[in-house]
C-alpha cells in the first residue's frame, strides 16, 4: 500500500494527463456536433502540451532566464548551475505545438463555416441524410 | 459508436499510463530529460549567445529551424482560411442596413436598389447594438498602449518571457479590438486586405531571408555567426541580433495572421459586416 | 554550393511560396513560372545530394551550425537520398500537368492555391530530409494543413470529407508527438541517431515499448493503413484534380518512409523485429487491408474512387513487406515506394486529365473515350500493367520482391494476399479498359457513324503523363541498378 500511494504521489501529473488527453479523444470520436468533435479536438492537444510542459519541472528550481544575465558579458560572469534552472527544452517544443494547434483550429473552423453554409446544419447524421437524399 | 469511442479512449489511455511505470518521477533534477541537453542549453547559453532568457535562445537559435517552419504553419494557416472562405464580391450585396444618424430611424435597401446619400446614413451591421461611448473611447485610447507593449515583448524577448510569437498575437489583438469596439470596416479601413496578406509573407521572408542570408554568406543556414561581417561585430553578439531579427520577422507574420483569419472567419470572407 | 544541398532542397520550395503569395497581389501570371522554377531548383538538388550520398556516404546537415544533438540535423542516407529524389520529381511533373486543370477548377484563387502546392511539397521534402524527430511533427503539420486547405477546395463533399480527414489527421499527428514526448522523457534527447545510441539498455522498459505503439498508431492513421482508412476514398475523390494527383502519389509514401524510419534507424530492427513479437499480427492486418482494398475497390462505379480503393490495398503491400522482417520484403517495400508513388500519379494524371475534358469520370462517362483520348488511354493501360503487376513495367518488380519476402519469411497468407490482389487488379482495369474501348459512343447505328474527333487534352497534360508513363517501364528495366546501388546499402546490414 506504501509503494501504491508512492507511485501514485510521483507520477499523479503524468495520469492527470492522460486522462484529460483520453476525454478528448472520446469527444472527438463519439459526438455528433461537428464544433464540439473541434473542441475536444483542442482538449487533446492541449493535454500534450500539459503533458510536455509537466515534464521540465524541477524540484527547488526557478525559471530558464539567467539571473544577473542583463549586463554581464564575458569573465564577469557568474557560475550557472544547471539544477537551479527548469529545463528549457519541453517549453520550446510546446510553444511550437500550441502555434500547431491554434493553427489546427483555424483551418478546421473555417472547413465547419463552409458546411454550415452549404447545409445549414452542424450535426453530422443530418449532413449526411441531407448529403444521401441528394 | 458510443461504446466504440468508449473502448478506444480507454484501452489508448490504459497503454499509455501502464507505459508511464518507467517514467522517472514528477520533477526529479536526476531524470534523463534534465540530465542530456539541458545543462549544456542552461550553462553554455550565456557564452555562446549573450542571450539570457534561454527559451528565446533555444528556440530561435539551436532550434531555430523548427521555429521557422512553425511561423510557415501559421502562414500556411492564414493562407488556408483565406482560400477556403474569402468570396471575391463584384455586385453589390444583398439587403443592407442604413441608419438615419437624427433621428435613429433605421432603412433597409433592398437588393439592387439604390443607395442613399452617405451624410446623413451610415452603414450597420445586421447584429447592430447602439454604440457605446464608454467602450468606442477607452479602447481608442487602449489601442496605442497595447502596441507599444507588444513591441516591449518583441524586443524585450532576450531578457524577459516574450518573444516574436507572444509580442505579434498582441499586435493582432490590437487591430481585432478595434474590430470589435467598432467595426470590421473600420479595421479594415485601418489595415487594408492587400497589406496584410503581403506582410504576412514578408514576416516569414525576413525569418527565412535571414537564413538564407547566412547561407549565401558562406555557413550553414540559419547559422547566425555569419552576419558578423554584415553586422561588424564578433559572432556571439551576431547570434543575439540575428535572434532578434527573425523575432521582428516571427512578430510581424504572427500579426497580421490573426488579423487575417479573424477578418476572414468572422465575415465569412466578404469583408462587409463582421462581429 | 553542393555543400548546401540540403538546406536547398526545402529553403527554395519555402521562399518561393512566400513570394507566390505576395506576388499574387500584385500580378497573377507571375506565380505558375515562380512555382515551376522552385520546384525545379528542388528537384536539381535531390538529384545532386543522391549523386553525393552514392558517392561519400550519409551525410549530416548541421542546421544553425550546431552540432546534434544540440541543434537539428539533416540525415540523408541512401534510403531518403531516393525517396527525396522521387518526391521532388513527382512533384515538379504534376505541378507542369496541372496548370490548365487549376485555371479551370479554381480561376480566382489560383495564387493561392500554387503557394499552398509548393508549401506543401516543403513539407514533404523536409518530412524525408530531416534527421530530427521534432522537426518531424511540424514539418507533417505544415504537409497536413496546406493538404486540407488544396482538398477543401473541390465541390460537393469536398469539405466535410476534409474535415473528417483533418479529425483523423490531427489524430495521427498527436499520437506521434506523444510518442516523441515518451521518447523523450527516457532517453533526453530528440535527435533520431541520439536516441538510437541511447536506447539500447532501455529495450526492456515499458515506457519504450508505449512509445513505440503509440508512434506507429499515428503513423498508421496518416498513411491510412486498415482499419484507420476511412478518411482517405472520400478526401482524395472530391478535391480537385490538382491537389489529388499531388497528394495520391506522395503523403502515404512519405508515411510509409517514416515508419520504415523509424524501424531502422530509432528503433533498431533488432527491438522492432526481435524483441517485439508483434510482426506476424501486423502482417495478418496487412492482409486484411489488401483484401479489404481490392474488395471495396470492385464495388464502386467512380473511377477515382476505385483508385484511392487500390491506394489503400498499396499501402497494406508496403507495411506487410517491411514487416516481414527480411531484407527481401524490406527491399520489396522500399522499391515499391518508388513504383507506387509513379504508378499512382500516372493513374491519377489521367484521370486528371478525364476530367478537364470531360465533367465527370463515374464509369457511365468514360465510353468510347479511346476514340476521344488515344494518348490519355494509352498511359492508362501502361498504369493499369503497372499495378497488375506484368514485366516489364515497375510494378511486377516490386511484386516480385514482395511474393518473394514473404516465401523466405513463411507467410503464406501474405503472398496469397499479393496475388489475389493483383487478380483483382485485372479485373478493375478490364473493367474500366473494354467500357473506354469497345462500348460505341454516338447514339446512331452503323451508317451515321461518323468517327468521334479527337479532343485530347492540351500538350501541356499530356508531355508530363508521357515521361511519368515512359518512367515506369524505364524504372522497370533498371531496376537492378536501383536495388544493388541504393536499397541494398539503405537496409542495415543486420536484416538478413
Amino acid at each position: 500500500m506504501g509503494d501504491l500511494i508512492q507511485i501514485v504521489v510521483a507520477k499523479y501529473n503524468y495520469w492527470i494527463y492522460i486522462t484529460l488527453m483520453m476525454i478528448g479523444l472520446y469527444a472527438m470520436i463519439v459526438k455528433n456536433n461537428l464544433v464540439k468533435k473541434i473542441v475536444g479536438m483542442n482538449i487533446f492537444q492541449t493535454a500534450i502540451i500539459l503533458f510536455y510542459v509537466s515534464t521540465g519541472a524541477k524540484r527547488g528550481a526557478t525559471i530558464p532566464i539567467l539571473e544577473h544575465g542583463h549586463g554581464e558579458h564575458g569573465a564577469g560572469a557568474h557560475m550557472v548551475h544547471a539544477v537551479d534552472y527548469i529545463n528549457p527544452l519541453p517549453h520550446v517544443l510546446m510553444l511550437t505545438a500550441i502555434v500547431v494547434s491554434v493553427a489546427t483550429l483555424g483551418v478546421a473552423l473555417a472547413l465547419a463555416i463552409r458546411i454550415y453554409n452549404r447545409h445549414n446544419t452542424l450535426e453530422e447524421d443530418e449532413i449526411l441524410a441531407q448529403i444521401r437524399e441528394k | 459508436m458510443k461504446i466504440l469511442g468508449l473502448i478506444i479512449a480507454l484501452s489508448t489511455g490504459v497503454l499509455l499510463i501502464y507505459a508511464t511505470g518507467d517514467f522517472p518521477g514528477w520533477a526529479d533534477p536526476a531524470s534523463p530529460a534534465s540530465l542530456h541537453l539541458s545543462p549544456h542549453f542552461i550553462e553554455k547559453t550565456m557564452e555562446e549567445t549573450s542571450v539570457p532568457n534561454i527559451v528565446t535562445a533555444v528556440l530561435a537559435d539551436y532550434r531555430g529551424y523548427d521555429t521557422m517552419y512553425e511561423t510557415a504553419v501559421i502562414f500556411t494557416a492564414g493562407l488556408a482560411c483565406f482560400i477556403l472562405l474569402r468570396i471575391f464580391v463584384r455586385e453589390e450585396p444583398g439587403d443592407r442596413l442604413y441608419r438615419h444618424l437624427l433621428t435613429g430611424v433605421t432603412v433597409r435597401v433592398k437588393e439592387g436598389a439604390k443607395l442613399p446619400p452617405s451624410e446623413d446614413f451610415e452603414r450597420i451591421d445586421a447584429t447592430w447594438t447602439p454604440p457605446d461611448l464608454i467602450i468606442k473611447t477607452i479602447c481608442r485610447f487602449l489601442i496605442p498602449f497595447i502596441q507599444l507593449f507588444a513591441l516591449y515583448v518583441i524586443a524585450h524577448g532576450h531578457h524577459s518571457p516574450g518573444g516574436g510569437f507572444q509580442g505579434g498575437v498582441i499586435l493582432g489583438a490590437s487591430i481585432i479590438l478595434l474590430a470589435i469596439s467598432q467595426d470590421l470596416r473600420t479595421s479594415v479601413r485601418r489595415m487594408r486586405e492587400k497589406l496584410d496578406a503581403v506582410l504576412c509573407a514578408v514576416g516569414v521572408i525576413i525569418y527565412a531571408g535571414t537564413g538564407a542570408l547566412c547561407l549565401l554568406l558562406g555557413l550553414n543556414f540559419l547559422d547566425y555567426s555569419a552576419l558578423a561581417s554584415v553586422l561588424h561585430c564578433d559572432p556571439v553578439t551576431a547570434r543575439s541580433h540575428g535572434i532578434l531579427i527573425v523575432e521582428i520577422g516571427v512578430g510581424i507574420a504572427v500579426m497580421c495572421t490573426m488579423i487575417w483569419i479573424y477578418n476572414n472567419v468572422s465575415s465569412t470572407g466578404k469583408y462587409d459586416e463582421g462581429l | 554550393m553542393s555543400q548546401q544541398y540540403p538546406a536547398l532542397l526545402v529553403i527554395v520550395p519555402l521562399l518561393s511560396a512566400l513570394v507566390i503569395s505576395a506576388a499574387g497581389w500584385i500580378n497573377k501570371r507571375l506565380c505558375f513560372p515562380i512555382a515551376v522554377a522552385a520546384l525545379g531548383v528542388a528537384a536539381y538538388s535531390c538529384i545532386g545530394l543522391l549523386l553525393r550520398v552514392l558517392e561519400e556516404g550519409a551525410i549530416v546537415y548541421r542546421l544553425g551550425g550546431w552540432d546534434p544533438p544540440m541543434g537539428i540535423a539533416y540525415y540523408v542516407d541512401h534510403l531518403n537520398g531516393l525517396v527525396l529524389v522521387v518526391v521532388s520529381v513527382v512533384a515538379f511533373l504534376n505541378l507542369i500537368a496541372s496548370k490548365k486543370s487549376i485555371e479551370l477548377e479554381l480561376p480566382d484563387k489560383t495564387a493561392p492555391f500554387y503557394a499552398l502546392y509548393v508549401l506543401q511539397v516543403t513539407g514533404l521534402l523536409g518530412i524525408v530530409a530531416t534527421g530530427d524527430a521534432f522537426n518531424l511533427y511540424v514539418l507533417l503539420e505544415i504537409t497536413a494543413l496546406s493538404g486540407y486547405a488544396m482538398l477543401a477546395m473541390g465541390k460537393d463533399r469536398a469539405q466535410l470529407s476534409t474535415l473528417n480527414y483533418l479529425y483523423m489527421g490531427t489524430i495521427g499527428a498527436c499520437f506521434y508527438l506523444l510518442g516523441v514526448g515518451y521518447l523523450y522523457i527516457v532517453t533526453g534527447s530528440l535527435n533520431m541517431v541520439d536516441i538510437a545510441n541511447i536506447l539500447p539498455p532501455l529495450y526492456e522498459s515499458k515506457a519504450v515499448l508505449g512509445a513505440f505503439i503509440i508512434c506507429l498508431v499515428g503513423v498508421w492513421v496518416k498513411m491510412a493503413f486498415f482499419p484507420l482508412h476511412a478518411w482517405l476514398p472520400n478526401a482524395y475523390t472530391h478535391g480537385p484534380s490538382a491537389a489529388s494527383s499531388l497528394i495520391a502519389p506522395l503523403v502515404t509514401k512519405v508515411m510509409i518512409y517514416v515508419m520504415i524510419r523509424l524501424i531502422l534507424t530509432v528503433f533498431t530492427p533488432e527491438f522492432a523485429f526481435n524483441i517485439l513479437a508483434v510482426s506476424k499480427p501486423i502482417v495478418w492486418l496487412a492482409v486484411a487491408a489488401i483484401f479489404m482494398g481490392a474488395i471495396l475497390a470492385l464495388a464502386e462505379r467512380n473511377l477515382k474512387k476505385m483508385l484511392t480503393y487500390i491506394i489503400v490495398a498499396e499501402v497494406g503491400y508496403m507495411v506487410g513487406g517491411a514487416w516481414l522482417g527480411n531484407r527481401t520484403g524490406m527491399t520489396g517495400a522500399i522499391l515499391h515506394i518508388v513504383n507506387d508513388a509513379l504508378m499512382t500519379l500516372c493513374a491519377f494524371l489521367v484521370v486528371s486529365n478525364i476530367a478537364y475534358k470531360l465533367k465527370g469520370y463515374a464509369f457511365d462517362d468514360l465510353k468510347g473515350l479511346v476514340r476521344k483520348m488515344p494518348f490519355t488511354m494509352g498511359a492508362f493501360v501502361i498504369a493499369a500493367l503497372s499495378i497488375i503487376g506484368v514485366p516489364p513495367t515497375c510494378g511486377f518488380f516490386s511484386k516480385w520482391y514482395l511474393i518473394s519476402g514473404a516465401i523466405q519469411a513463411g507467410q503464406y497468407a501474405f503472398m496469397v494476399a499479393l496475388l489475389f490482389s493483383s487478380l483483382v487488379n485485372v479485373v478493375l482495369f478490364f473493367r474500366v479498359i473494354e467500357i473506354c474501348y469497345y462500348e460505341p459512343f454516338s447514339n446512331g447505328h452503323g451508317h451515321d457513324h461518323h468517327p468521334e474527333p479527337m479532343a485530347e487534352a492540351p500538350l501541356t497534360m499530356l508531355v508530363p503523363l508521357f515521361i511519368v508513363a515512359a518512367g515506369l517501364v524505364l524504372v522497370g528495366l533498371y531496376t537492378g541498378d536501383i536495388v544493388n546501388n541504393i536499397i541494398e546499402f539503405a537496409i542495415p546490414k543486420s536484416i538478413v
